[in-house]
């Protein structure tokens, strides 16, 4: 069927600015994915998952601009001792990289995937990205699969003994940066991945992540306080029989920012876990869309996601949970909660459970309101002055989607993060 | 120390009056005493003196040591020595008891230009004067008043009352809900506190609590007002009576 004229012509239009980058190994899975976009066609304002967020400045041939913010304060992972792995506008910063080798884990950039034919990271590049495009299509993804330019591909054998820290810094004021990452989790092989950082002016990151049999994968993603930037992220996860997936996004500022996680439970006994908490002001507009299916019998699934929303801000969170006739003991779990911070915040919700197996545990939740001003006074009665008394429980409402990653060390970092972010009204 | 004079409240949605002209004269390091029938305006006063919303003042003033009350916001009433121990406490999902109590300390420390007070110092203080309350530690940590019963929300008032160092208490019912050995440790936790300097406002429905913190004084709040004031026998009469007489004597 061909694609109506309005979205044919936008998708001829960015596709002409593109240029897919040379292949190598990859190059039939490149030339896969461009015709994918070619057949769904670039996002467009009538498509049903596109509703609430306009794509148009994802989708246009240029970038629009974002100044670059000025940082305050030292980035958010610093002190962790990680592996860290730097992009400037989408492009690999070796100065700044350290060295990529690390004991239990095995890191190759893309580009070099090109030179050498890595036989994991062919099997898997792009793989997972057309597997996600089925009900839902997700064309920025597969936009991403044909014309990234580069990223990491991450085989993780062991158990590194630290995090590895991609840090994403954005630099000039028009920059288009496209990053694709592969992340193969080996057989009882665990390791923690985190991000953080605006990236680009406008930013399409794609994540594969393949984690086999009892292996376990952490990220935790920081995405910045830079307000002009826009980002389209997608994350498409396997997991295996026994496997484990904590991943959660913390969110500050951003004219536009669209997450969405895709996860496939396909082995028995296997968990994801996906949370993200954000804060946002004035024209801000950030959204949530998340897409677990359950396959495997007797995995557990969570989806917590908190937004906090003033002067006009507007959140969007879409989740679904597919429950297939194979995944009995199912145990599902999805709240998405905004705190709107005055009348003119925005929140749009659309839970949705699609349910085959007759013996599961699913659970769907959403609410928005205002303060708890009972709540509000106790604190201000005992001498907590209004503004931080809004702060103290500002922060308990986003603490159930940040309690989620489980290390301590990083929950205490986001929190007193949140803090100083707050009390500085971001 | 704590002066109501011609208090008139009304709510502010409704066109509804609660307190009539209440007259009222806490003195320093006194404890005095209110009952009255359910609807006479207890709680309100409270609410009123404290600072909560929903309420408009149309006539008469309240004043903490010369300082005109009615005109600080909540936080700044605790911060010049005012403390009410709520009726129900309110549970507060996600905020630590410590991390609450300690924030709010320093705060009012802060409102009042004193130094903050060292963690050392806080947690020193806390460990042992939730002791004395048979507070545990594990319930310092849990979130405010979440999951607690209805004795451990009295008793954390009291902690929190103990901490802050208030010049002026009002406890609304503060023995509401608690059987006889949860309101003995509260009133001991209350009795504690009197240091002949410390002023308390106890309003509650049983003779019972002023066997334990015996008052100075003991008002009858009916419709509004203060219809009648007394020594502690007058508690005793409540008790033994009811209301009706004393209801019979003001019409």
């Amino acid at each position: 069927m061909a694609l109506p004229d309005l979205k044919r012509t936008a998708t001829e239009a960015r596709l002409a600015e593109l240029t897919m980058p040379v292949g190598g190994c990859l190059a039939e899975a490149r030339r896969a994915a461009l015709s994918r976009v070619q057949t769904m066609g670039l996002p467009g304002r009538r498509d049903e998952y596109w509703k609430y967020t306009r794509p148009e400045t994802l989708v246009q041939s240029t970038a629009p601009k974002a100044a670059v913010f000025v940082h305050d304060e030292a980035p958010i992972f610093e002190n962790f001792d990680c592996l860290k792995i730097v992009f400037v506008d989408g492009v690999f910063d070796v100065e700044a990289s350290d060295n990529l080798e690390l004991e239990g884990v095995q890191i190759d950039r893309l580009s070099d995937l090109v030179a050498q034919d890595i036989h994991w990271a062919k099997d898997l590049y792009g793989v997972l990205e057309a597997r996600g495009q089925d009900p839902v299509s997700r064309p920025l993804a597969a936009l991403n699969t044909a014309f990234a330019d580069d990223g990491v591909a991450i085989r993780v054998t062991g158990k590194p003994s630290k995090p590895i820290n991609l840090i994403y810094n954005h630099n000039a004021e028009e920059s288009d940066g496209m990053l694709h990452h592969i992340i193969r989790v080996e057989s009882g092989a665990e390791a923690t991945v985190l991000e953080n950082g605006p990236a680009a002016a406008r930013f399409n990151k794609c994540s594969e992540i393949d984690i086999a049999d009892g292996g376990a994968l952490h990220m935790i993603c920081a995405q910045g306080r830079d307000h002009e930037r826009r980002a389209a992220t997608h994350l498409f996860a396997r997991l295996g029989k026994d496997s484990v997936f904590k991943c959660f996004t913390l969110t500050v500022n951003g004219v536009l920012t669209r997450n969405e996680t895709v996860v496939e439970l396909l082995g028995d006994d296997a968990i994801v876990h996906v949370a993200g908490a954000c804060v946002g002001d004035g024209d801000f507009h950030h959204d949530d869309t998340v897409f677990i299916t359950h396959v495997g019998e007797n995995c557990e699934s969570r989806q917590v996601f908190k937004k906090v929303l003033r002067n006009g801000a507007t959140g969007v969170f879409q989740g679904k949970i597919l429950v297939k006739a194979s995944a009995q003991k199912t145990d599902g779990y999805q709240i998405s909660q905004a705190l709107m911070l005055d009348d003119d915040s925005q929140f749009l919700a659309k839970p949705e459970l699609e349910i085959y197996a007759d013996d599961v545990a699913c659970s769907h939740g959403s609410t928005s309101g205002a303060i708890d001003e009972e709540a509000l006074f106790y604190l201000q009665s005992r001498g907590v002055p209004h503004k931080d008394a809004t702060n103290l429980l500002t922060l308990a409402f986003l603490a159930e989607a940040v309690d989620e990653i489980g290390n301590p060390d990083i929950v205490e970092t986001i929190v007193s993060r949140l803090e100083s972010w707050l009390i500085r009204r971001l | 120390m704590l002066n109501i004079n011609n208090l008139h409240v009304q709510l502010e949605d409704e066109d509804k009056q609660i307190l009539k002209g209440v007259d009222l004269t806490v003195e320093a390091g006194k404890v005095h005493a209110i009952m009255g029938p359910n609807g006479s305006g207890k709680s309100t006063l409270s609410y009123v003196l404290s600072g909560k919303g929903g309420y408009v003042v149309t006539e008469g003033t309240a004043s903490l040591d010369g300082q005109d009350l009615l005109d600080l916001e909540a936080e700044e009433r605790a911060a010049a020595g005012l403390f009410l121990a709520f009726q129900y406490p309110v549970e507060i999902p996600g905020v630590g008891n410590m991390t609450f109590l300690r924030t709010a300390v320093n705060a009012q420390r802060k409102a009042r230009g004193e130094d903050e007070m060292s963690a050392a110092e806080f947690l020193k203080e806390v460990r042992a004067t939730a002791k004395s309350l048979k507070i545990d530690a594990d319930m310092l940590k849990r979130p405010v008043n979440v999951g607690f019963s209805g004795g451990e929300k009295k008793r954390n008032e009291i902690l929190q009352m103990a901490m802050l160092s208030p010049k002026m208490c009002i406890l609304d019912e503060t023995d509401s809900g608690l059987d006889v050995d949860a309101m003995k440790l509260v009133a001991e936790g209350v009795n504690a506190l009197r240091d002949g300097k410390r002023g308390f406002l106890v309003i509650t429905h049983y003779q019972r609590l002023l066997d334990h913190i015996k008052p100075d004084v003991v008002h009858i709040m009916a419709n509004g007002r203060i219809i009648k004031s007394g020594g502690p026998e007058l508690a005793l009469e409540v008790e033994n009576n009811g209301y009706a007489d004393i209801l019979a004597e003001v019409e």
